[in-house]
Order: structure tokens, then sequence, then C-alpha cells
């Protein structure tokens, strides 16, 4: 399964200890299970779990250039973003279409910090070092560090036993560094599962020394299974499934990181276009009653008509049912609307649910 | 992971258990453990006759689907309707209340196109026990 070409990451020799069932993914091997998915995801809602997401691209934006750069190229309010603090936003290509979805930390006046997607790190590396200007400097320091999610409703106490500072009273999409015993680590409140938690950077040879001391104290390793689960039950968009070039943040309803007013930004006048004609279809979330799980592909069904694709879709750990979630033609998307998802050729009824609602209500 | 002793297997992680000419059809514990956690569990109605290597239903993991093909030529008896809301039992115990359907066999010639125990034990490089 696995290529010569594949990158591993600082906590590799971690997951074999733990049994992981390793996985290409993105170019790097990753685990997608420990224990086992559901197991993992439960944890998770319950406790606290921790991701390996070294995979991830970390590439530091810095020069007096960094913010009329960034402001130009994400369509997210980089100029109200304070030091300290952390938004999600996008990069656009000119037609409006998303080239990747990133968070971007602001560590001083001028300097950045962009957390990008494994998939997309050499297209959005190419992309940023082909518009930015001599006042800018891109590093990329994927490969000397590492970052590690901690999840789960006891995240936030459990890293508060470990680390030297307060971490506990910071608040969502804020950072800092504080200390593991002697390690150092940049600390952000933000996540992928829709629980509290922090997203955590280090130095790649203090990885294995963190990713140790978080199981010591109780956390359980997930993989990309249980990562995938809880952000389809957050009704987060994943690039390549709800998200993608060829796809705009009006219909993705991710306008609310799309600041029209700002001034210019790559691909601005077309998303305008889309929000004055109004989009030809919208991300909706996506909840059968039983536990039939709608997959990427997937045609949804209003009588014969063919009003929608599923995006996303996994059996919800929580809910015990299917749950997705897929672009519709309006007015199929509207809250309560039923459609039908053609599973093998059977038709089985789905609610249309905000996507943020999908295991909350 | 096991490979049960007393069993046919199929290529396709299929495990066939024969009494007289009524065979039950489960996956094996290799396919499952592959497989992760299953979700649903599809299975045809009772009084269907199956083809052998035809599809007669899927199971569905978190993460994927597959097919589940029959391994001999018959007409479907019993379903395990267990695995309606309990689809877990495929993981926990797939030689036993993870089985899923009973065929009363048409042609008994097709079990010697089976594996036995040592030749699935080998294709899936696991012990038989």
């Amino acid at each position: 399964m696995t290529d010569d070409s594949s990158r591993r990451t600082p906590l590799y020799s971690a997951h074999v200890e733990l049994g992981a069932r390793m996985v290409p993914f993105a170019g790097w091997e990753m685990p997608v299970q420990y224990a086992g998915i559901l197991e993992e995801a439960r944890a998770v809602r319950s406790g606290a779990g921790i991701f390996d997401i070294s995979h991830m691209g970390r590439v530091r934006v810095s020069g007096p250039g960094a913010e009329a750069f960034l402001d130009y190229l994400t369509p997210n309010d980089i100029r109200g973003l304070a030091p300290g603090c952390a938004h999600y936003s996008l990069l656009t290509n000119n037609h409006g279409g998303i080239i990747d979805d990133i968070i971007v930390y602001r560590v001083s006046s001028h300097e950045f910090y962009l957390v990008i997607n494994a998939g997309n790190a050499e297209k959005d590396l190419a992309w940023l070092r082909a518009n930015h200007g001599k006042d800018v400097v891109l590093a990329d320091e994927t490969t000397s560090t590492a970052m590690i999610a901690l999840q789960g409703p006891a995240a936030v106490q459990m890293l508060s036993s470990l680390a030297a500072t307060d971490v506990w009273s910071s608040s969502r999409f804020t950072f800092g560094t504080t200390r593991l015993g002697d390690l150092e680590v940049l600390y952000c409140r933000t996540g992928y599962t829709g629980e509290d938690g922090f997203e955590l950077v280090m130095s790649a040879d203090a990885a294995l020394e963190v990713w140790g001391k978080l199981l010591a104290a109780g956390a359980v390793p997930c993989g990309l299974g249980a990562r995938d689960a809880l952000r389809i039950e957050a009704g987060y968009p994943l690039y390549g499934h709800e998200i993608g070039e060829d796809t705009n943040p009006v219909e993705a309803g991710l306008m609310w990181v799309v600041k029209l007013d700002k001034g210019d930004f790559v691909g601005r006048s077309s998303i305008l276009e889309v929000v004055e004609s109004g989009p030809s279809r919208r991300l909706v979330g996506l909840r059968l009653s039983e536990r039939i799980v709608p997959r990427q592909g997937y045609n949804l069904f209003s009588g014969a008509e063919v009003v929608g694709t599923v995006t996303s879709g996994v059996f919800s750990p929580v809910r015990g049912v299917g749950l997705g979630m897929a672009y519709l033609q309006p007015p199929f998307h509207r809250k309560g609307s039923l459609v039908d998802v053609d599973v093998r050729g059977r038709r089985h009824q789905a609610i249309v649910v905000p996507k943020k609602d999908l295991i909350s209500d | 992971m096991a490979v049960a002793a007393d069993l046919r297997y199929s290529e396709s992680h299929e495990w066939v258990r024969v009494v007289g000419d009524l065979a039950t059809v489960g996956i094996t514990d290799h396919a499952q453990a592959e497989l992760g956690d299953i979700v649903y569990v599809e299975l045809p109605e009772a009084g269907r006759v199956l083809a052998k290597d035809a599809t007669f239903g899927a199971v569905e993991s978190v993460k994927a689907v597959s097919d589940l093909y029959s391994p001999l030529t018959g007409l479907v008896e019993e379903t395990n309707t267990e695995l309606g809301d309990q689809t877990e039992l495929v993981n926990q115990d797939p030689y036993g209340r993870g089985w899923m359907i009973r065929v009363r066999m048409q042609n008994l010639a097709e079990l010697d196109s089976l594996m036995d125990a040592s030749a699935y034990a080998a294709l899936v490089d696991e012990p038989v026990k």
C-alpha cells in the first residue's frame, strides 16, 4: 500500500507501537485507526483524544508586506486580526473558487503562521510564492515541526494539568506558547471535531515526548477515520468533498469568512456576482433516521428528479444513524426538506438540517 | 484474527458452514478486521435464489462499502435479523452470532471450489484455530 515516496511524521514510531493501521494519505503514511473509529470518536465526545496532524502544512509568512499580501490572497479580515489570535479563512482563486481552507495565526504585526491542508500544501506554496512581493518571506516549517490536536471536553483540563502556564483561560481561536516540562509548545484553542480543545505545534524532535505526556494523562489516540467522522458530525467542510476550486464560498456556506467590504482580494468580483445572482446549489447537513450511510457521490432525489449530491457521509458514532453533507438545489436546501438518498438502488429518506445541528438537536 | 478450522472459504472472504445441504454464510475474521467497525449489513429477503458468486448484499463500515458474494448456488432460507441493529456482532463474533444468511444448496459439488481452512489461512497469512 505504501509507496517509497510517502513521508512519515515524527510520531510514526508511536503509531506503530500503538498498533495503528497505517494508510497512505496525501503523500504521508498516517494512522487511520488504533482501537476502532467508533470507539475513538466516542472518546473525543466524552473525554479527550489526540490526533497526529503533523502532515498538515505549516508556513510562516513574515516581512513588512506580509499583512497586505495575505489581505489580498485571503477573503477574511486580516487587518482586524490581533496578535495572538487566529481565524479560519480561505485561499480563493480568480474565479472565486476555493484553492484551500486554512487557519491564519497572527504572531505580530509583520508575522503570520498558516496551517494548510496536507493534500494542498505543494499547490498552496506554489500559489503563495507566485503572488508575493519582495517584502514578504515564506518559510515552510512543516518538516521541522510536528502538530498534535488534543480534543474533547476533558482536553482543556488535561493540557492545564501538564502546562507550566495558564492555558485554561485562553479563548477560542487564540494562541500562545507554554511548556510541558521543558518542551516548548505553541497552543491554539482550535480544532476540527466540534469539541473544545487545542491544536499544538512543537519542534519535530519534541513530538514523541509531548505525545507520550498526553497519552500518560489519559488522552485516547485517534486516527484519521475518527477525525473524519467527528468533522462530519460537526458539519465542517473538507477540501475535496465540500469545497474545491470548482466550489465558491457562497454555495459552501462560508460567507462568514468572506469580507466583501474590506477592499479588493483575489476572487472578490466573482464571489460578488454569485451573491447577486444567488447560488445554484447550497451545502447542507443531511440526516437519516436509520443506519444507512450517505456516501460521497450518491445522488439525492425528490421524486424522480435528481436535486443534489452527497459530498461526505458517515455513520454517526454519537447518534447511531447515517449523517452527511450535500449540495442541494433550491428550494430543497431548506431546513426540514425531505429528500431521498439512493443507496444500491433503494431509496432512503433524509432530512435537511443546518450543518452545525447535525448531532446537536 | 483467526481462521476457523471447520469451515470452507471463498476468495472474497466469505465463510461457509455446511450441515447436510444447508449452508450458513458469513464474512471472515480477516474481512471484518479489514473493514473495521461495521455499521450496516444489507441482506436479501428469504426466498431469493442466489447464483454462485452473485452479490447477495453489502456490509458498510464507517469508511467503506463492500459487496457480499454468495459462495454457493441456492435458496435463501433465513437471514440473521439480529444484524439489523447489532451490526457489531460481525466484528465481535464473525463465525458465530455474526452469521448472515442460511442457504439451501442446489449444487453440492460447488463446495469443492471453496478453500479449506489451511488454504484460506495461507491466503490471508493468519493462523487456523
